[in-house]
């Protein structure tokens, strides 16, 4: 058969030389590179301790997103549902009464949004699909945990903590 | 014999198996952080400030972990080799002169606690005595991978044994006595033994990494081949047991070679030291300098470790038999040739 690229390199088993059957030059030249790491900056993260830093397109954690008066921008359209390649989301909407104007943007608010943060698998096409840009995945790494159920995130973890006024 | 120096020894065999026990557990948190900073890594540092009570963690582990015994297992010496292996490795240290004498009033304490005229080969016969903690642990295991370990262990220590034995003889032309204690004194000041016999101490420091079974002659455990090696059956404390031995067998190796050939607690301006700081304080500094020597070599051992691969068996051989035992001989009649002219002349 030709071979495949120009880049071959015939090695050829030469016979050791004194030097190299004495061992010990090697051994030197191995041990001064083992020692040269010693004063190297370690590459260790302490990680829940520290964090690294990411990068600024980083999707991490969804959060759904209130406007600028505090109320929740989500309407329950579902098209984040829809565009879910992972089937994560899940939604419940509800029709806003008239004493919650001051929480809920829209008429139709989600009433149940939960994410299977072990569906999810953080390609961001949610953020793409809203058109009331009300979800973006701009939170931390999801925390790891023990149980299956406990990885399905509510409101009550995704919504944004309410402005101070 | 009066009361005082029974006590005398007696707090003195104490505080060395106190300390020998304490640098092994050491030892153990050293070596990790040692190869994670070789490796740029930070090792474990959980447990405590810098991860100091990681040993501490490591012990209360080995205890509470279940201790299995095969049933098809010889019980009695299954359960002797570990014991016998920690036995050795400790013993080792009685005849290691940790300081120069010590004055207190007109009582002259000295920091060793036997010295026998025949210190070296009371070393090199415990040293030996400590393949049979390995061997005895393989047999007993029943189990095949064990026994291969165990015959590795035993022909890779005769091996060595040898050239080590034949470089210490090259010493032994130049000191003229077998006492370590006379080696050391000898070596008072700069006058160590290393400069006279480069290649001798080259050839023990090397049989010194064969018979502590250490990297990059780690035989006897190498995973690759033997899964645990010797200890594959071993659970619990046994298996503490071994490990710690490993690491006493190299504390008590890096003391040998920092007294034969070292200096043992002879360190450059001493005399004026002695002189200014009295006759307590004095040779604990001696002693402070030679755990400095000690814990060199320690980090020496670990520093190979982390560097070197392992050898191959026939490799390993190869070396023993065709390398240094010709080489220590070499020694042996350049170092005669060289004194016999220096006492003609």
């Amino acid at each position: 058969m030709e071979p495949l690229t120009s880049k071959k390199k015939v090695l050829e088993q030469k016979p050791l030389t004194f030097a190299e059957r004495m061992y010990l030059p090697a051994i030197v030249k191995g041990l001064s590179v083992t020692i040269s790491h010693l004063f190297k900056k370690e590459a260790t993260i302490r990680y829940p301790e520290v964090e690294r830093e990411f990068s600024t397109n980083f999707r991490g954690m969804h959060s759904l997103k209130r406007d600028e008066e505090g109320r929740e921008r989500c309407t329950a359209c579902g098209l984040c549902a829809l565009s879910c390649p992972a089937e994560a989301i899940t939604m419940i909407a509800a029709e806003r009464k008239p004493e919650e104007k001051d929480l809920y943007r829209e008429e139709k608010y989600a009433a149940v949004y939960e994410i299977n943060m072990l569906r999810c698998i953080f390609c961001g096409l949610c953020e793409e699909a809203c058109p009331k840009e009300a979800i973006y995945l701009d939170g931390p790494i999801v925390p790891s945990d023990y149980l299956r159920k406990d990885f399905i995130y509510g409101k009550d973890k995704l919504v944004e903590a309410p402005l101070n006024k | 014999m009066d009361i005082a120096f029974v006590i005398e020894k007696f707090v003195l065999v104490a505080i060395i198996f106190g300390i020998s026990l304490l640098i092994a557990m050491y030892s153990t948190y050293a070596e990790r952080k040692v190869a994670a900073f070789l490796q740029d890594r930070l090792g474990p540092d959980r447990a405590g400030p810098f991860g100091i009570l990681q040993p501490l963690a490591d012990g209360v582990k080995m205890f509470m972990k279940e201790e299995i015994i095969p049933s098809n297992a010889s019980k009695w010496l299954f359960m002797v080799g570990p014991g016998l292996a920690m036995l050795t490795a400790c013993i080792g240290t009685a005849v290691i002169p940790w300081g120069s004498d010590i004055t207190i009033g007109d009582r002259v304490i000295p920091l060793q606690v036997t010295d026998i005229n025949v210190g070296i080969l009371y070393i090199f016969g415990v040293v030996s005595l400590g393949v049979y903690g390995v061997m005895i642990g393989g047999w007993a295991s029943n189990n095949k991978y064990s026994l291969l370990s165990a015959i590795r262990a035993a022909s890779q220590n005769i091996s060595y044994e040898i050239a080590m034995g034949l470089s210490i003889i090259a010493l032994l032309l130049v000191t003229g006595t077998m006492s370590l204690k006379e080696i050391v004194e000898q070596q008072h000041g700069w006058h160590w033994n290393v400069l006279y016999q480069p290649l001798g101490f080259l050839l023990f420091m090397i049989c010194s990494f064969a018979e502590t079974n250490r990297a990059p002659f780690d035989l006897p455990e190498c995973e690759t081949e033997l899964i645990g090696g010797y200890h594959t059956e071993y659970s619990s404390m046994k298996l503490g047991f071994y490990l710690f031995a490993e690491y006493i067998n190299m504390f008590v190796s890096s003391a040998v070679m920092a007294t034969l050939y070292f200096g043992g607690y002879n360190y450059p301006g001493m005399d004026w030291v002695l002189l200014h700081t009295g006759p307590i304080i004095g040779p604990l500094i001696g002693t402070l300098v030679f755990f400095i020597k000690i814990f060199a070599f320690i980090f020496f051992f670990m520093w190979v470790r982390w560097t070197i691969p392992r050898f191959r068996y026939d490799q390993l051989m190869h070396l023993g038999w065709k390398g240094l035992i010709p080489l220590a001989i070499a020694n042996i009649i350049i170092t005669g040739i060289v004194i016999a002219i220096i006492e003609k002349f």
